[in-house]
């Protein structure tokens, strides 16, 4: 009972909080280009459903691709640092240094650099993105246990089974941690590359459509589409989450 | 038979592990290495299952010198390390599936090994559901399933609480009794090593050394702990000691 209880209480206080927004937006006549409550957003989404519902998905094709891309690069990276300190050492700093530089600073530069739009953005938000899942990955193979890698080396095992067969299941849980904080990464990277390359001529993604509506100073449709960014975000977090706790129930059973 | 000749280990770091280790262990001997912390019982162990080259002497199986094949050595640590995702049988079949052995083909082996330590009914346990005890039997028996010609076990019982500990310990004696593997035992418990073996290699501390080379012979059964031969064992390994370790 109490953990039900527990369970519903962010719906009711979402409930509540919205109930009281719109409530002193209506008691105090705040008018809707100033602040609008929320049943000015939903009906400005029921008005722009088509250019929202179209934004969304350009910006979650940007996201999806840009995590695809994160990950691969993200484990490649973190696969060579394991098997070369060399290599570890020649791209630990500079992956710090990518990761530190803000993109709003780099994405100009890609903008030159890159003519193709989609690439452009998707280049952008894997920059931010891609560094959680590297240094998730990356400690996760340093973390092998050292006596079932001696178990491995006295039964003869070759580098490939001791990577597929003992590393790298051991570090799939940090790697899940990684690819998590990387999912919603990918959408704040997105966002970051259509606000700053918007102007630049892709114009279609959620970000591009505040923009827009901010320029015609259609408040209701700019919460409308920062509401939808939210709820990816959200939604991004609990898929990944769920992948999780599948693939790490099996580890997690008696 | 297993030769140590003139052993010796420095470390990359300068430390002198060991300095001269000497002795010839015979197939069937339980020899337990008995010294205090950081005397090099470890690093003898991992030279002798080749994980570690020694920097002085060699280790000689048979006459010849050379790593041991894969397989032929069991090792079993201070911690089960079992793979968390896999279950019992899982965890024993490792040394098996790494040498391509079919699962069909293993599961007669997997299930002799699981059936030694007394844990057939657990076999499809993962880790989570074993208590320590119950992890350790499955890593003797991930040890054993692949009919090693040695052995080793580094400090295996020390995590274990006393009950559970006397438990394992009378459970490897039978299985030493009963299957006559050669087993090196290491310990840093004179009582441990005077129930165990029937050969305890004292050492001395670092550089270790082989300080006495004992043998005993207590009688087998329920009565082993409480025999006189064991309280007098116990009285001529705490005197070795005393000779060796600075007041
Ligand atoms: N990989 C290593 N690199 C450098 N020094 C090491 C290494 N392994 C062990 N040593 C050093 O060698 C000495 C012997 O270590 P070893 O682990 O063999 O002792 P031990 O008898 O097993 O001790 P304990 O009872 O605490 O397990 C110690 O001084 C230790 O610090
Ligand atoms: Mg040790």
């Amino acid at each position: 009972m109490r953990r039900m209880v527990e369970s519903l209480a962010p719906y009711g206080f979402g409930a509540l909080a919205l109930g009281g927004w719109q409530g002193a937006v209506w008691a105090l006549h705040v008018p809707a280009y100033v602040m609008p409550g929320p049943a000015d957003i939903v009906a400005a989404y029921i008005d722009a459903h088509a250019v929202l519902d179209a934004g969304l998905v350009a910006t979650l094709a940007v996201t999806g691709a840009a995590l695809l891309a994160a990950t691969l690069l993200g484990l490649v990276l973190a696969l060579l640092m394991a098997a070369s300190p060399l290599f570890r050492a020649a791209i630990q700093p500079w992956a710090v240094i990518i990761q530190v530089t803000p993109v709003v600073a780099l994405a100009p530069f890609i903008i030159i650099w890159v003519n193709q739009p989609f690439a452009c953005l998707v280049i952008c938000a894997v920059i931010v993105a891609f560094f959680p899942i590297l240094s998730n990955t990356a400690a996760g193979l340093a973390a092998t246990p050292p006596d079932l890698l001696d178990l491995f080396r006295l039964n003869g095992a070759s580098r490939w089974q001791i990577l597929f067969q003992l590393s790298l299941p051991y570090a799939l849980p940090d790697f899940l941690t990684g690819l998590r904080i990387s999912g919603t990464l990918a959408l704040v990277g997105a966002v970051v590359a259509e606000f700053v390359a918007g102007s630049g001529g892709f114009a279609s993604g959620l970000a591009w459509q505040i923009i827009e509506a901010s320029y015609r100073l259609e408040i209701p449709r700019m919460f409308a589409a920062l509401v939808m960014l939210g709820v990816t975000g959200i939604a991004i977090y609990a898929a990944l989450g769920l992948l999780e706790r599948l693939l790490l129930a099996k580890r997690n059973r008696a | 038979m297993f030769t140590l000749e003139t052993l010796a280990k420095r470390y990359d770091t300068g430390v002198l592990a060991l300095d001269g280790v000497s002795a010839d262990i015979a197939p069937g001997e339980f020899v337990a290495l008995l010294g205090p912390s950081g005397c090099g019982k470890s690093t003898l162990l991992r030279l002798l299952a080749g994980l570690e080259a020694p920097s002085g002497g060699r280790v000689a199986w048979d006459g010849h010198t050379g790593a041991p094949g894969p397989g032929e050595i069991g090792f079993v640590f201070q911690d089960a390390t079992l793979m968390p995702w896999a279950s019992a049988a899982e965890n024993v079949y490792l040394p098996l599936k790494l040498r391509h052995v079919t699962r069909k083909l293993a599961a007669p082996k997997i299930a002799a090994a699981l059936a030694q330590v007394g844990l057939s009914a657990f076999a499809d346990t993962r880790p989570k559901g074993l208590s320590g005890g119950m992890k350790m039997r499955v890593s003797i028996a991930r040890a054993l399933v692949s009919e090693p010609i040695l052995l080793l076990m580094d400090e295996p019982f020390a995590a274990l609480d006393e009950f559970t500990r006397h438990k394992l310990q009378d459970d490897l004696l039978a299985l030493w009794a009963r299957t006559g593997k050669t087993i090196v035992f290491v310990t840093h418990s004179i009582y441990e090593a005077a129930y165990l073996a029937n050969r305890i290699l004292v050492m001395s501390p670092r550089p270790g050394r082989i300080a006495a080379d004992l043998r005993a012979s207590l009688p087998m059964g329920p009565h082993r702990r409480a025999s006189g031969d064991y309280v007098a064992l116990v009285e001529r390994i705490t005197g070795c000691f005393r000779e060796i370790m600075p007041a």
